[in-house]
């Protein structure tokens, strides 16, 4: 199954400047990006290799396609693809309900959900959540992640953003928020696809205040007691991904993205080790391992 | 020289104050010469007299201002409805009164079919009118359980679909978590889909896939001879996506020589930036003819008062239920306003909640002042909860308004009731408010929604009567004479048309709506009942009969 990460958030947070970040850094990844329409400035031109109406080909095998009102059908043709693809990121609009666009994805067996990814504008959100018009749009869009890219965080002071952070975390007690600037995030916070792969620029953790480790386990470990551990707001992560190995022997995939979790069956072939990335001054190593 | 025909009338009901009432109409290359007797007539030299509508009541040619082409295409499925309905070759469907009656005639439609995988697809099905009673894919099942089953409801959110259908799309499992796919005690989806996320992936596999809003050319044809039954002679597609074949294919169905409606198409605004819409509403107003008038721009604000995704003001939806959604955020209108003003394209927008409406205004009393327009005629498109102090900033921003009068008949008891509720529900789609006001006004069907038909709609204005035969609202109900203007010179003021069309007088185009009665004498409870016999358009006759 294709992973698909949503990522939303209103007017001007940051959407078309993060695609064009994770784009930049795709590192041989083979990224798709679905956006509702072209705007003037959806891609930076030098990443454009071709363009037609609704696709653009940028450089290193990645797209960017336009969906209009259809995204059911943009789907369909991603999951069709050849050479297939890596991954899907859903740029929604700003005035999209994320949960309505993943609770969709239920009908395209091709694709499993990567979580939701919101971006706000640590200068405006809560000017923006409190709009005559939009204000219950942009909540649902914050009570809706997994993940709060908080960006612009260069633009406020101190009080501000802790004050702005507070009331987020308000908002969605168990969401994730990792700040930046310029939407500038170490690409696996935004797509689990690049945890435990070998990468070359993109943003440093330690900029981001995060961290990256293995857990390896010792032994057979409960696969969703540990999952859930990991997904406890307490543990400190924003992603974990890897293999291990159940207490029959059979191989099982954690992946967790913010608290919510998933564990699937997986092929026998795969050496166990489980991937997090998460707070640099709330995950702890010594915490972790016992947990397997 | 070029020909001149003069029509006798019993009657002609102009709408020009000036000449109220005529008994002849000149009629020289599709436009009107002149209106009056025949010897004020005679000024403009050889004629020939031609006296078939002696018997008959002509009108200006209806001009309806909110409607989708795609009716046309919908009778090629199964009519489903409650009530008694024409299509577009004059017969009356009856409407089907239980779940047993509308299964019946899916099962007379699936007995004449002959390719035995292809879907069987239904419309206008609404369980509101069948005490409510949900229609399972195992009812489906009885018409058949070999071939995909598809029956969409009369608003257009929710469609009913067999187990075959479910099977194809892969969706006859346990396990699905989804708000728009409700689940049977067996734990797999009852068939009933709700909203589009649900609609599309299964809608493909029975006969509703995604260009469905675009009309083929068939549907096109069809639609024409609606208009014909129904006195229409100029007709909007409130919405089409006008992509380059679709625009090919209207313009040539439209140029057909027998082709008996002026269309005119808007395109709708989704999917594109506000700039790139208006540089290609230019490009396609280039190309528009006579009797295709591309060159507008359709935006949707938000959803539906039935489907509870309108948006409220406080207090909200009546019975609960969570304020609705946005389709297109303030500043995505506010670039679309600004961008149409200054290319000098018109803009409708769809507003049905109050919060919506507000919006609007709010958006475009910002963007009037920075790009001046006069006589813009931004029109709101249903607007059906507006209040007086929502009219009174319109008619201060000089806009128009297109009311959904039907709307009134077919779900006021169920907005007395559920949605809005009685004080809300008494002033929706406030016709009497509008013209107090000074507002420009025109009433509409939205077609396939509710019927086509200008003076059912009219009855609808004039009256107010809901389906279970209350009056609602009796301080909106308007006369039998601002309900004929509503859907003649009003319809055509929100477009930018009424120099051409909408009145019987020297210079316009000769469209008229030809009628067994004199509307005007009927009361007004009766004007639904008014006869047409057909039309005349550009000129051209067209009998009802001989479609
Ligand atoms: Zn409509």
């Amino acid at each position: 199954m294709i992973p698909v990460t949503v990522v939303g958030g209103y007017l001007g947070a940051g959407k078309t400047t993060l695609v064009n970040h994770l784009l930049r850094n795709a590192n041989g990844l083979r990224l798709a990006v679905l956006v509702n329409e072209f705007g003037e400035l959806a891609i930076d031109e030098d990443l454009i290799e071709a363009q037609d109406e609704d696709v653009i080909s940028i450089a290193g095998g990645c797209v960017c396609c336009s969906f209009g009102s259809d995204l059911t059908a943009a789907l369909g043709d991603m999951a069709a693809m050849d050479p297939p693809l890596d991954h899907v990121l859903i740029e929604s609009s700003g005035v999209a309900i994320p949960s309505s666009i993943v609770n969709s994805l239920v009908f395209m067996p091709a694709f499993r959900s990567d979580g939701i990814v919101i971006l706000a504008d640590a200068e405006t959100v809560q000017k923006s959540a409190r709009d005559k018009y939009m204000g219950d749009t942009v909540t649902r869009q914050i009570t809706d992640a997994d993940i709060i890219l908080l960006n612009k965080v260069d633009l406020v002071s101190k009080v501000t953003l802790d004050a702005t952070r507070a009331w987020l975390q308000v908002q969605n007690r168990a969401v994730r928020i990792v700040e930046c600037t310029q939407s500038t995030v170490p690409p696996e916070t935004v797509l689990d696809s690049f945890i435990g792969r070998v990468r070359t620029g993109g943003a440093h953790l330690e900029a981001a205040h995060l961290d990256m480790l293995t857990l390896m386990p010792t032994g057979a470990v409960d696969a969703d007691d540990l999952a859930a551990a990991l997904a406890d707001e307490g543990a400190g992560l924003v992603r974990a991904k890897g293999f291990v190995t159940r207490g029959d022997g059979r191989k099982a995939l954690i992946q967790v993205v913010g608290r919510r979790f998933e564990v699937t069956d997986a092929s026998d072939d795969k050496a166990d080790g489980v991937v997090c990335l998460g707070f640099r001054d709330v995950m702890s190593k010594a915490a972790l391992e016992v947990l397997v | 020289m070029t020909k001149t025909t003069v029509f006798s009338a019993k009657k002609i009901v102009t709408m020009n104050p000036n000449r109220p009432e005529a008994s002849h109409v000149a009629v020289r290359e599709g436009r009107i010469l002149g209106v009056g007797d025949l010897s004020e007539l005679e000024v403009w030299g050889e004629y020939t007299l031609d006296e078939r509508f002696a018997g008959k009541v002509l009108m200006p040619g209806f001009v309806e201002g909110h409607a989708h082409t795609m009716e046309g295409t919908l009778w090629r499925y199964v009519y489903c409805g409650f009530f008694d309905r024409m299509d577009p070759n004059g017969k009356s469907w009856d409407g089907l009164k239980s779940i047993e009656a509308v299964l019946e005639r899916l099962s007379e439609a699936e007995s004449k079919m002959d390719d035995p995988d292809a879907p069987l697809s239904g419309w206008s099905l609404d369980p509101i009118y069948l005490d409510n009673k949900r229609v399972t894919r195992q009812d489906l099942d009885k018409v058949s359980s070999t071939r995909p089953i598809g029956v969409l409801h009369a608003s257009g959110h929710i469609l009913n679909v067999n187990t075959k259908a479910l099977e194809l799309a892969g969706l006859m499992k346990t396990g699905i978590n989804h708000p728009g796919m409700p689940l049977g005690a067996d734990g797999i989806p009852t068939g009933e889909l709700y909203g589009p996320d649900t609609m599309t992936p299964v809608g493909v596999h029975v006969g509703f896939n995604r260009s469905l809003t675009d009309s083929d050319e068939q549907g096109l044809r069809d639609f024409g001879k609606l208009c014909v039954r129904t006195g229409v002679t100029t007709i909007t597609d409130l919405a089409a996506r006008l992509e380059d074949d679709g625009v090919e294919a209207m313009l040539r169905v439209t140029g057909e020589p027998l082709y008996p409606a002026r269309v005119v198409p808007l395109k709708f605004f989704m999917g594109a930036t506000a700039q790139e819409t208006v540089d290609r509403v230019l490009e396609l107003k280039e190309k528009a003819t006579d009797m295709c008038r591309l060159g507008r721009i359709k935006a949707v604000a938000d959803g539906s008062i039935q489907g509870f995704s309108a948006r409220m003001r406080w207090p909200g939806y009546h019975n609960g239920a969570p304020n609705g959604l946005w389709y297109t955020a303030p500043e995505q209108l506010a670039e679309l306003y600004r961008a149409a003003l200054k290319a000098d394209i018109q803009v409708h927008t769809h507003t049905n909640g109050d919060e919506a409406t507000e919006m609007v205004l709010d958006t475009l009393g910002p963007a009037l002042k920075d790009v001046p327009h006069p006589d813009h005629r931004f029109t709101l498109q249903h607007c059906q909860l507006a209040d007086g102090a929502q009219f009174r900033r319109m008619k201060a921003l000089d806009m128009c308004v297109n009311l959904f009068a039907n709307h009134h008949f077919y779900w006021g008891d169920e907005h007395y009731r559920l949605t809005v509720g009685p004080e809300r529900a008494l002033r929706m789609n406030a016709c009497r408010t509008a013209l107090d006001t000074g507002v420009p006004m025109a009433i509409h069907s939205d077609a396939p929604v509710t019927p086509l038909g200008p003076l059912f709609t009219a009855w609808a204005a004039v009256n107010r009567i809901t389906a279970s035969g209350r009056t609602q609202g009796e301080g909106e109900k308007i006369a039998v004479s601002e309900a004929l203007r509503a859907i003649t010179l009003g319809a055509a003021y929100t477009l930018h048309m009424d120099d051409e069309v909408g009145s019987i007088e020297v210079g316009k185009k000769a469209d008229f709506a030809v009628l067994e009665d004199d509307p005007r004498e009927m009361s007004g409870d009766a004007l639904k009942d008014a006869v047409v016999w057909g039309t005349v358009q550009g000129g051209r006759v067209f009998a009802a009969a001989d479609l």
